[in-house]
């Protein structure tokens, strides 16, 4: 260690009227009194949340927000997700669930019949978006998710495709996914 | 998710046009009933309105009833003010500017789990928030509200004080409740059986010994020159010769604002509960309704405190021009008491504005505070005032002068010992080492 290294550092001295308190109270009072009064600063400031909101005022960034899963459906209609299981391992909470069945369609193996996410458990990183090699789960800019008890916060494969037709006007569908499945 | 009549009902009452109609016929409702009522005690014999012991029994109720909503309204407007000091907008989702949410608090401390710990001293546990809010209520007794008032129905020239007791130890009165309101909170602390609680009920019972003598020395300038301890007379006597006492002591009042600010146990002074330091102290181990009466007990506090603070040095009921002791119609007993009102709001704002400005003190800070600032200056000011009104009466016209002037010098003594002292009066600086701090 150099001796410039070496910072002094001392008590800073308190002026006079610091040290009588009287004037300090008096402008410490002053300026609790001014932003009290200030209407102006109030609604600068505050912004009421589920009126005016970062959704309402068009601040959020739907392309890379992670909100609330979906499951996509392909132009047929059909559940997109093949029930390859990449999502559910790339998840690092353990939070999918998915039982994979035969296919009832010929352009493709598998399909989940059962596709479960834990949202209390999720921690919304995106990786299963990542993972997902036909784009088929994604993350929307849904945020304000709410239920009655445990058991509605785990969201189906009904809920999922759900939140896909209610989102996909807002976020539309990524680009047609490589595998050429939907 | 909810029922649409709940949502019907929420937006009925967010309505301000809802808000303002209540406003308007509650008072009317009142009045027709009222005006319907009282030719009922018009018979003299029958007539509880003049009888001297039921008079004060029905002016008791009423304020307590009053002073009890009142504390749930102080606590809307402390939250909201607080929002405001930090350019927030305080809760406004209960009812129309978040005028319900005292009573959405409410029902939410019912609701709640009583909790009793273990190992605490169950009867003292439950006594302690009782006592903290009886007392904190009591010191309200003795308070002239609105002077005397004269009825049509009573003969003529013969009032009834609309005070609960016209006590004629009234200022001792003040000291003796005021000293006892910290029982309650020593009583939690050591109910508790927890170490912090303890700690805050120690700290309680410190400081209140302390702030007794600058409130009592300040009392004591003020006695020297009115000559009473019956409030309603301090009151008269200010009324009478329009000068209020707090321009014949402004440091008395300075001294005695300290002290009701520490026996409330408001902000700078809150030591007791200390949240940083002592999680939440005496009151750590309460939940529920036991919780909420301490909370109102503080308020509560704050209302007396301040209702005893303008009857000693802001004139009472008494306005310039609006008010006097010779009117003495039941209409100019409702403008007295609404002065009397206004004055109690303005006080509880100033309460809350020095809540959100000043921190906390240390411990050894506030005890420097008080022993080395107040309660020397506090002898200094009886000694001056006893000189002076050994010379000359003060109350007699322009005199009270000469009181003012003897308080502005020993501010500026005071003021300038205090800025050639290396030290502030609470001793931080003193003979601190330079410190050295080098990176390791």
């Amino acid at each position: 260690m150099r001796d410039e290294d070496v910072i002094e550092l001392r008590e800073p001295e308190l002026s006079a009227a610091e040290r009588l308190y009287l004037p300090q109270i008096w402008d410490g009072v002053k300026c609790t009194v001014r932003h009290m009064f200030s209407i102006k600063l109030r609604n600068e400031t505050v912004r009421q949340y589920p009126e005016d909101s970062r959704d309402t005022r068009g601040e959020v960034r739907v392309a890379n927000y992670r909100g609330v899963h979906r499951l996509n459906k392909d132009p047929d209609g059909r559940v997109a997700c093949v029930a390859c299981l990449m999502c559910a391992t790339a998840c690092p909470v353990n939070c999918i669930h998915i039982e994979a069945g035969e296919s009832p369609w010929p352009d493709r193996e598998k399909y989940p019949v059962k596709f479960d996410i834990d949202e209390l458990r999720c921690i919304y990183c995106g990786m299963c978006e990542e993972a997902c090699p036909v784009d088929a789960i994604e993350l929307t800019p849904q945020h304000d998710l709410v239920g009655r008890t445990r058991d509605e916060m785990i969201f189906d494969k009904e809920k999922l495709l759900h939140i896909y037709e209610e989102t996909k006007a807002l976020k539309p569908r990524k680009n047609p996914a490589i595998t050429g499945y939907g | 998710m909810w029922d649409p009549a709940v949502k019907r009902v929420e937006s009925i009452l967010r309505n301000w046009r809802v808000w303002l109609a209540v406003i308007v016929v509650l008072p009317v409702l009142a009045a027709v009933v009222l005006w319907l009522a009282l030719p009922l005690y018009k018979d003299p014999a029958a007539n509880i309105l003049s009888n001297p012991i039921w008079f004060p029994i029905i002016v008791a109720v009423v304020m307590l009833l009053s002073i009890l909503t009142s504390t749930a309204v102080c606590i809307l407007a402390e939250r909201k003010l607080a929002g405001f000091t930090q350019d927030r907008k305080g809760p406004n989702r209960v009812g129309f500017w978040g005028l319900l949410q005292p009573m959405a608090d409410g029902m939410k401390f019912f609701f709640k789990e009583d909790i009793i710990p273990h190992n605490v001293d169950k009867p003292l546990f439950m006594l302690a928030p009782c006592i903290t809010l009886t007392i904190s209520l009591i010191g309200f007794a003795i308070i002239p509200w609105a002077g005397d008032v004269h009825f049509d129905w009573m003969a003529a020239g013969e009032t009834v004080s609309t005070q609960v007791a016209s006590l004629n130890i009234g200022i001792l009165y003040i000291l003796a409740v005021g000293s006892i309101g910290v029982y309650g909170i020593v009583l939690a602390g050591y109910a508790s059986n927890n170490k912090y609680s303890f700690y805050g009920g120690i700290r309680a019972a410190a400081q209140m010994i302390s702030y007794e003598l600058p409130m009592g020395l300040a009392l004591l300038c003020l006695l020297l020159v009115c000559g009473t301890l019956r409030l309603e007379e301090i009151v008269n006597q200010q009324a009478q010769t329009g000068v209020w006492y707090v321009f014949v002591h402004p440091l008395p009042f300075l001294l005695f604002l300290t002290s009701v600010f520490a026996e409330a146990n408001r902000m700078p002074f809150d030591l007791c509960e200390a949240e940083q330091e002592l999680v939440g102290g005496f009151h750590t181990e309460y939940s529920s309704m036991k919780f909420a009466m301490f909370f109102l007990g503080e308020y509560a506090h704050m209302i007396t405190g301040s209702a005893i603070m303008i009857a000693l040095f802001f004139g009472g009921w008494h306005c310039w021009g609006l008010t006097s002791v010779e009117n003495t119609a039941w209409w100019a007993m409702l403008i007295k008491l609404g002065v009397y009102i206004a004055k109690i709001a303005i006080f509880i704002w100033f309460f809350m504005v020095i809540r959100w400005t000043i921190p906390r003190f240390r411990f050894d800070q506030l005890m420097r505070l008080c022993w080395l600032a107040l309660v020397p200056v506090g002898i200094v000011l009886l000694i001056a005032t006893g000189v002076l009104s050994a010379v000359m009466d003060l109350q007699d016209g322009w005199n009270w002068l000469a009181s003012l002037a003897v308080n502005v010098v020993v501010l500026i003594i005071m003021l300038a010992y205090a800025a050639r002292s290396k030290t502030s009066i609470t001793g931080r600086q003193g003979n601190m080492p330079d410190v050295d701090v080098r990176p390791t």
